[in-house]
């Protein structure tokens, strides 16, 4: 075949992009391959591929989607945290003139990929997926407000973990830092794929991310059950309506400056470049006023979790419910007011940074208010130390300890010491894992019995609690002390013995906290074989306060048989004490949505189109996009969207319960 | 798509308010108005009337706030009482977001222009 030809179908892509010349990759291949190749097998085997496109992949039940969001969140927890280990590994070994056991350009790319993994693919993936099963539950909805689109948006974050996935053995990812600050990420100094994949898999997810904001605002607003006012939702809603009103407004502005860096790279426009009037610090300065609400958007619902968490293992009713609304308002404002404060040395001056550093300051105030909320809700109160309080209380210790650094770092005189030294990975690993992961491993153990109708297994969420306690200690605390020596980040070799044992000790921690994984994996695996003693047959296994343990663990498809009505907060603990009888007759058939495979397909054609731009693959691109409008227009004449379920079978499945509920007393 | 799905237990979220201007007449004068309010823009600027360029661009950018306007009232159906203010709100939000990023963003780099261009830089960008 003609070069021109080659060059038309594969555009950049050539056999010299696969990496055969990185044993490491070679090796991960290999091992994918093999873990590939088994699953595929086992699936066609047990002819499973069928029962998960009907009951999963095509599904629009918002409590399935919940679930796959989190399958996918600790997935790619899995690939972000084998690039932890990687570099905790390289930093303690190169010392003494060792060159460590990663060249640069691939250390390089697995800090980007670790930072881009964990932001977009596991924190974003852990806290949608908790969203989208808990709170139509705690509205006492049967879903949420645009179904179809909940399906779709999935399959677009899934479609974004691909593109990164793909980096890793075709081509290769960014090597600029999980920003992409140009003038880098331009093409002049990455011409390369790496900053392409970036972009493109961002693009892909961050449609998801969106759409799924403004489904669920929607849901908030319009599907809340009667007698539940605004002041009466649960906490972890009132943090999931903020948090999507945060994404709604601020993914927009990720979106355009990845589309005019785009331009930049593509077409040769000099948005950020140095010359013909670009400014890099544009760039600098719009994808920081994303960037800050994002962090607000993964922690407020981990503060929404908390806050279920202790009034439920508490036995009380949260203390200062209004005040905790307010906050979570208030911190959803201030997080556009800060943004500077993550470049307060790029020179803006005197009056610039310390109004900056001033309202980094007073968003703490919010944020305390919170905690000692949580502390009065806990105060005087019959507390359970169950898995997910115990996750809980390691979160108020940490995260204390993480927000006085931030607090810290809010002063532009110290920052101009700090920016960018390990001081500052050691500040937003504890306030992201103290505040997010730790909320997200709560949320996971208390609503797993909810999802699956089981509780998980106290010994192993013991084992995967403390070694990811002590292990988040050890990784972490080294890291202060050496940003506080002037050890600056993303430094492949060091020159000062001295420093040598710190990361080594740092390297153990890291090791603490795989062992911390493998346990949860290892909880999921014990409690799935002893699912018959661990069951939950009350569908309340807490002894819960909200809507959401008012129905069967797991909740029959149409969540409720009947739309509670609601007097009070916690509305399940009012009908509870008001000795509310389950209704035993009078089922009406349920108006459901359907089922349907449009969302993967399109899906699937952008994530094609990415890979087509990546690789200048044009006619890919232009191809998967034309089919993209041609699938989405041919699902506008698609009238086949709904159906019921017949009054039989809700009886049927309201009378199994009726007499596990007989059983349970 | 699917509110309906959920009609069994929406009764109370069923408004008329809102839609009080989709009509016919409403669609008309809020086209007419956008296309005035789009034509004088490009007669100032195709003719020249007013002395400077700068007050010109001042001119427009007002015309454009206009229209803004004029597009959510007579074709969005802006009022108070939409959607039980939700609306409202939702367009209060979006104008503080906006202004907060647009006039920060301008405030921090008209800072970062002066403090961090290189003097011979900012000469020839006049």
């Amino acid at each position: 075949m003609s070069p021109d030809l080659l060059k038309f179908i594969f555009g950049r892509l050539g056999i010299d992009s696969l990496p055969f010349h990185e044993p490491i990759l070679v090796g991960t291949f290999v091992m994918v391959a093999l873990g590939g190749v088994t699953l595929l097998a086992g699936l066609t085997y047990f002819r499973l591929w069928g029962y998960l496109w009907r009951e999963w992949f095509t599904t629009v039940d918002h409590k399935r989607i919940g679930i796959m969001y989190m399958i996918l969140g600790i997935v790619m927890l899995l690939r972000g945290f084998a690039d932890a280990l990687m570099m905790r590994a390289q930093q303690a070994l190169a010392f003494n003139g060792s060159e460590g056991f990663l060249p640069a350009h691939h250390y390089d790319q697995v800090f980007t990929a670790h930072g881009v993994i964990m932001i977009f693919f596991v924190a974003m993936p852990l806290v949608t997926g908790l969203m989208n099963y808990v709170v139509p539950l705690q509205i006492g909805a049967r879903d949420v407000s645009f179904p179809f689109l909940n399906n779709f948006s999935f399959w677009m974050t899934v479609g974004g973990a691909v593109l990164v996935m793909a980096s890793l053995f075709i081509g290769e990812f960014a090597r600029t830092g999980w920003l992409a600050y140009p003038p880098l990420s331009n093409i002049g100094y990455s011409p390369d794929v790496g900053v392409d994949y970036y972009i493109w898999a961002l693009q892909v997810a961050g449609v998801g991310t969106t759409l799924s904001g403004i489904n669920l605002i929607c849901t908030i607003v319009k599907l809340r059950c009667p007698g539940m006012t605004m002041m009466r939702m649960p906490v972890f809603t009132w943090t999931s309506l903020c948090t999507n009103i945060l994404i709604v407004a601020s993914f927009p502005v990720l979106t355009v400056v990845l589309a005019l860096l785009s331009l930049d790279r593509y077409v040769g426009t000099n948005f950020f470049t140095n010359d013909f009037g670009g400014s890099p610090m544009m760039y600098v300065n719009l994808i920081w006023i994303w960037g800050h609400p994002e962090v607000y958007i993964l922690v407020l619902p981990a503060f929404g979790i908390f806050s279920e968490v202790t009034s439920t293992f508490s036995g009380k009713r949260l203390f200062g419910y209004t005040s905790m609304v307010y906050a979570t308002v208030v911190i959803t404002i201030l997080s556009y007011l800060v943004w500077l404060h993550h470049f307060f040395t790029m020179g803006s001056g005197a009056s610039v940074n310390s109004f900056f550093g001033i309202t980094t300051m007073i968003i703490s105030i919010p944020t305390g208010a919170k905690m000692f909320n949580w502390l009065f809700t806990m105060y005087r109160g019959r507390i359970r130390y169950e898995l997910p309080m115990m996750w809980t209380i390691a979160f108020m210790l940490t995260f204390v300890i993480g927000g006085m650094t931030g607090v810290l770092l809010a002063v532009p005189p110290a920052d101009f010491v700090l920016h960018n030294s390990l001081f500052l990975i050691a500040h937003f690993h504890n306030v992201i894992i103290g505040g997010v992961v730790f909320g997200a491993f709560a949320g996971i153990n208390y609503w797993f019995p909810k999802a699956f109708g089981f509780k998980l297994d106290p010994f192993w969420g013991k084992m995967s609690f403390w070694f990811w306690v002590t292990g988040f200690y050890m990784a972490f605390m080294p890291l202060y002390v050496l940003g506080l020596m002037g050890v600056t980040r993303r430094l492949r070799v060091f020159d000062d013995p001295s420093l040598q044992i710190w990361f080594v000790i740092a390297a153990i921690g890291a090791g603490l906290v795989f062992l911390g994984i493998l346990s949860m994996l290892m909880q999921f695996a014990v409690s799935f074989l002893k699912r018959e003693q661990l069951k939950d047959v009350t569908g309340d296994p807490w002894d819960a306060r909200t809507l959401e343990w008012a129905t069967s663990s797991p909740p029959p498809d149409y969540n409720f048989a009947f739309t509670p009505v609601v007097h009070d907060n916690d509305a399940w603990w009012d009908m509870k004490k008001r000795g509310y009888q389950r209704p035993l007759m009078g089922f009406k058939s349920i108006h459901m949505p359907r089922s349907t495979g449009t969302g993967i397909i399109l899906a699937g054609f952008a994530t094609a189109m990415g890979f087509g731009l990546i690789w200048y693959m044009w006619w890919l691109a232009a191809l998967s996009f034309v089919a993209m409008l041609a699938v989405g227009i041919g699902h506008t004449f698609n009238y086949h969207r709904d159906f019921d379920i017949p009054a039989d079978d809700v009886i049927r499945t309201e009378d199994s319960r009726t007499k596990l509920l007989a059983g349970a007393k | 798509m699917s509110t309906d799905t959920h009609a069994a237990h929406a009764g109370d979220h069923h408004h008329d308010d809102g839609h009080a201007q989709s009509t016919f007449s409403g669609y008309m004068l809020g086209f007419v108005l956008s296309v005035v309010l789009t034509a004088i823009p490009f007669w100032l600027v195709m003719s020249g009337t007013l002395p400077s360029k700068q007050i010109t661009a001042l001119v427009i950018m007002a015309f454009a706030v206009v229209q803004i306007v004029v597009h959510m009232i007579y074709f969005l159906h802006m009022s108070p009482k939409s959607e039980n203010g939700w609306s409202m709100m939702a367009l209060i939000f979006t104008i503080v977001m906006v202004v907060i990023a647009l006039s920060g963003s301008l405030w921090v780099m008209n800072h970062l222009n002066s403090n961090m261009m290189p003097i011979h830089e900012m000469t020839g960008m006049k």
